[in-house]
């Protein structure tokens, strides 16, 4: 795991310390409501079995996806979770669009892998004044 | 009694707000202006003339059937009090607009519930799009349901008893950063739409997000809109009318009278009041019902004016 996507991960627990891939395992359903961010890790049903795994966790707060920006690693897999109980949505902002999710509900959850090295931007459709930037290395 | 100027009109407004009671609103050759309507026998008189004869008819918007965190656990329920409130004031009404956001998140039970809750208006109904209605398939299933005989693009026009009505989406296509944004096609249909017609005319436009910027920051505006306002401004009276901010706000440029309805569901902040637009959370007990309501706006014919009256669910 690179140390920049590190950073996010503890937002949802205590992963790191079993192996970082647990949080992989627990958010494999894009929309399942997310528990707990301890709570997620514990029932986790499997740890992933895939060393390349990795994940980076940008949760959505008070209209703003914090952080805005994040630096990962060519592969890495994006997870953001609303927090909010305003829906939101994430929308790839440059052609051509690079992914579009539906709407988050309070504690939904979508994920995105980010397989090339490029800075993509994306803001959620509903409150356009939402920006974030995925920084691939 | 008249708002003399900008100041009277807030403060009065800021009044009605919180005391749960109307705003008349009248545009009079073309100048708008705004009256109370608690006590005084201007008022009642302004209020009479408002009501009688005519051609009216009623806003509803932000029902957002399928929210349900506070301050509102039953859009449902508060939906229905809004359809009551309409069915009191059905015999002065010709028609319901519902000006978006019918769902919260665009999904086909909440439009179920919202077209059959709107149904028991007994009126004529016609709608456009909030963001929250057009999440899947790029509104399709909005479009086919609630606007079936629109454009393509979600918008369309008709007349009703000499009023020209324009009904707008400023909904999709957003851009990041950016306001609401109406798009070059549907600013061009507007003008071949508008073209030819008296100036004399009354025009109602109705769409979801403001027309006008009320809140940069937030989102609260329409990029695009000033070229669709262009259009507009030869005619002796414009009524535009919005919601998506969940709150009362009006504002007159020219022949222009701009006017935002309250939500059927939850109120939101007032700009500059909250870090976020998010539904205000934490409200007195008894109080979210002065924050809800409907808009009632009639035409007083040989006045050449229409008369804005919001209506909150209860005190």
């Amino acid at each position: 795991m690179n140390t920049c996507a590190r950073r996010w991960i503890p937002a949802l627990g205590c992963a790191l310390a079993a192996g970082a891939f647990a949080v992989a395992a627990a958010l494999t359903a894009a929309r399942r409501p997310a528990m707990s961010g301890h709570g997620a890790v514990a029932a986790a049903p499997f740890v992933a079995a895939d060393a390349a795994a990795r994940e980076a966790v940008v949760p959505i707060e008070n209209f703003a996806f914090a952080p805005g920006t994040i630096e990962i690693t060519a592969g890495t897999r994006v997870v953001w979770i609303n927090r909010d109980d305003t829906p939101h949505n994430l929308v790839g902002a440059d052609e051509p669009r690079l992914f579009r999710s539906p709407a988050l509900d309070t504690g939904e959850q979508f994920a995105f892998v980010f397989a090339m090295p490029g800075t993509y931007r994306y803001f959620c459709s509903l409150h356009p004044h939402m920006q974030g930037t995925v920084i691939v290395r | 009694m008249q708002g003399k100027d900008d100041t009277s009109r807030r403060t009065a407004l800021e009044c009605m707000l919180w005391a749960g009671a109307g705003v008349l609103w009248t545009v009079r050759g073309g100048v708008p202006r705004s009256s109370l309507l608690i006590g005084g026998a201007e008022a009642a008189e302004a209020h009479a003339s408002g009501s009688s004869g005519g051609f009216g008819f009623i806003q509803i918007s932000d029902s957002h059937i399928g929210f349900a965190n506070r301050p509102n656990a039953d859009t449902a329920g508060t939906l229905s009090e809004a359809i009551g409130l309409v069915r009191e004031h059905r015999d002065q009404a010709a028609l319901l607009l519902h000006t978006g956001d019918v769902s919260h998140l665009s999904r086909p039970a909440q439009f179920d519930t919202a077209d059959q809750i709107v149904r028991g208006a007994g009126l004529e109904t016609h709608y456009v799009p909030g963001e929250h209605d057009v999440l899947d398939q790029d509104g399709k299933p909005f479009f086919e349901r609630f606007m079936p005989g629109a454009r393509p693009g979600g918008w369309y026009s008709f007349d009703q008893h000499g009023v020209h009505f324009v009904g707008l989406n400023n909904v999709m296509d957003l851009r990041p950063g950016g306001l609401g944004r109406l798009g070059a096609e549907q600013i061009e249909w507007l003008e071949d739409d508008l073209r030819g017609r008296p100036a004399s005319q009354p025009i109602v436009v109705f769409a979801h997000i403001p027309l006008w910027t009320v809140a940069r920051d937030w989102g609260w505006g329409t990029e695009d809109a000033e070229r669709a306002l262009s259009y507009l401004r030869r005619f002796g009276s414009v009524t535009v009318l919005n919601g998506h901010i969940h709150q009362i706000m009006q504002k007159v440029e020219g022949n222009l009278a701009f006017h935002t309805a309250m939500s059927t569901a939850f109120p939101q902040p007032a700009p500059g009041t909250a870090p976020n637009p998010g539904p205000i959370r934490d409200l007195p007990a008894g109080r979210l019902r002065s924050l809800l309501g409907i808009t009632s706006v009639r035409e007083v014919r040989g006045r050449e004016r229409l008369a804005v009256v919001d209506t909150p669910l209860g005190a």
